[in-house]
């Protein structure tokens, strides 16, 4: 079992406050997902030709300051955000000359992920107290992924939370179990496709990230992943510009969506929903399975 | 009596309905924001109004009470109802009325895939439609679909019977359709009455087994 959570603003007056709205969906699914906690979130565009790299630090302590003087004497111009175990590294490189760099300059840092305008957060440990590690409330944005995760199939480590991520600005998060993960990665590894982790989900993350990148859009990724993927799964899947939601043909995992004016908010259930502005009024459904629901942020 | 969620758990309100409901002395329930397990192992004749949306399980394995929930279900309502009668004012979603034994299960909007899974003797209404692999293995009591089936309605059936008004997606394996009989029109006419919907029960299709999964057939290569 686990928890989704997404949130898409269509009025940009609330985007400063998409942390604050968020954090009662996400905290709302603990018994869902007790044990790890993610979040991913789309806010302003790094600037230039720069790109947002995420970095997870663990129990090891890291000279963020040095990293980021360093990775500026890599790279040029660099910002460094950062809080904790945790770092927004900003500047113009590519995902693989990050990840080769940061294997040399900071082996004992992940590299959680790499975008334009994507930030994400992983953890293990209650969402509430994730949430308040990482200052989620503060969070300013268009749209957010989040997950609570209740690990079934493999390990409770930080690298095994969701969300996964695949190139710039592509997240997901997943409900349920692949039966046919193995041999997902196996056909994947032909085409050059590198894996972190033996979790289910990022089997599936990658699979569409990687038909993504061959040229499909999402509609078309997912018609492929329908007769690809075997197992359960509710996905909600982050873009640059979109949130996304797809569940399997039976529909084994739940998903509720309220949608109104102001936002669309997705959950594994209306209970961490209750507490939204204006969910009273929203139009409430379940996703059908089998169909892929996507919004824009306008 | 009123139980107010937002400051009562449902615990509270289960144990109170468990062993110290009074008979015919109404129920309301307000703030349920979702939340599991409400009304669930009611043993009395009492009517509880729930004011909202409820999640998992809401008036599972009820008997006698009248449960009746203004908004959404989420999986399972009613889920192994003995008797009594539980409704739903909004949509309801996966497993409605699954494996249950007796009673009336009225939805009003649409009921989600799985609607009326191993029913053994409950009549469900839904004014909507219902999804995929509605009725699936269901072995005694009536299903009354106003709307559409999806995809296998009543696939593997036994003595269930299934009625649609609207279109059906697909039948599963071993269901058929079945001429309309009198006693048909009355039952279905009965429940549409119960249930406070005006459609005329000729209007209906039956839908039922045709029984040649009853038996083992070696010859049929697993093949249905």
């Amino acid at each position: 079992m686990c928890g989704i959570v997404g949130l898409l603003l269509k009025k940009p007056s609330l985007r400063p406050a998409l942390g604050e709205l968020m954090l009662p969906m996400f905290v709302g699914m603990t018994e869902r997902g007790p044990d790890s906690g993610g979040l991913a979130v789309y806010g302003a565009p790094a600037t230039g030709d720069a790109r947002k790299f995420s970095l997870y630090a663990g129990d090891v302590a890291v000279d963020w300051e040095a990293l980021g003087a360093a990775a500026a004497e890599r790279f040029g111009r660099t910002s460094i955000e950062m809080n904790g175990n945790h770092a927004i590294l900003e500047v113009s490189a590519t995902h693989d000359a990050m990840a080769a760099w940061l294997e040399g300059a900071a082996p004992d840092v992940a590299l959680l992920s790499a975008g334009r305008a994507m930030d994400l957060y992983k953890d293990v440990g209650a969402p509430a107290a994730i949430a308040q590690r990482y200052g989620f409330a503060s969070l300013a944005g268009t749209h957010l992924v989040g997950h609570t995760r209740m690990a079934t199939e493999s390990a409770v480590t930080p690298a095994h939370a969701h969300p996964f991520t695949f190139g710039d600005d592509f997240c997901l998060v997943h409900n349920g179990s692949l039966s046919n993960p193995n041999n997902v990665r196996r056909e994947l590894e032909h085409h050059g496709v590198r894996f972190e982790t033996d979790n289910d989900t990022e089997a599936a993350c990658r699979f569409i990230g990687h038909r993504l990148n061959e040229g499909d859009d999402l509609a078309a990724a997912m018609q492929r992943a329908f007769s690809v993927l075997d197992g359960f799964y509710t996905l909600l899947i982050g873009t640059r510009d979109s949130l996304a939601i797809v569940r399997d043909p039976f529909a084994c995992k739940p998903a509720i969506v309220a949608e109104t004016d102001d936002y669309v908010a997705i959950s594994s259930e209306y209970r961490s929903l209750a507490d939204l502005p204006g969910v009273a009024s929203a139009r409430l459904f379940e996703p059908r399975p089998r169909q892929l629901y996507q919004w824009h942020v306008q | 009596m009123n139980f107010d969620l937002a400051r009562q758990s449902v615990r509270e309100l289960n144990a109170y309905l468990h062993a110290n409901v009074v008979p015919h002395d109404p129920i309301t329930v307000t703030s349920p924001n979702g939340a599991h397990n409400i009304a669930v192992g009611v043993n009395a004749p009492v009517s509880i109004e729930v004011a909202g949306h409820v999640g998992y399980y809401a008036g599972g394995m009820n008997q006698l009470a009248s449960i009746d929930i203004h908004g959404n279900a989420g999986p399972g309502v009613a889920e192994g109802m003995c008797s009594g009668e539980v409704r739903v004012r909004g949509f309801a979603s996966v497993a409605a009325g699954a494996a249950a034994h007796g009673g009336l299960l009225v939805i009003d909007g649409d009921a989600s895939l799985r609607c009326g899974i191993s029913m053994k003797g409950i009549d469900i209404v839904v004014g909507g439609s219902v999804g995929d692999y509605s009725a699936f293995m269901a072995q005694a009591g009536s299903l009354v679909v106003c709307g559409d089936a999806g995809d296998a309605l009543g696939d593997s059936l036994y003595e269930a019977v299934i009625y649609v008004r609207g279109s059906v997606a697909s039948l599963g394996a071993d269901a058929q359709e079945q001429p309309l009989t009198d006693a048909d029109v009355a039952h279905v006419g009965a429940l549409l009455h119960r249930a406070g919907l005006g459609h005329d029960p000729r209007t209906f299709r039956r839908i039922a087994s045709a029984r040649t999964l009853y038996h083992w057939n070696a010859d049929a290569e697993q093949e249905y």
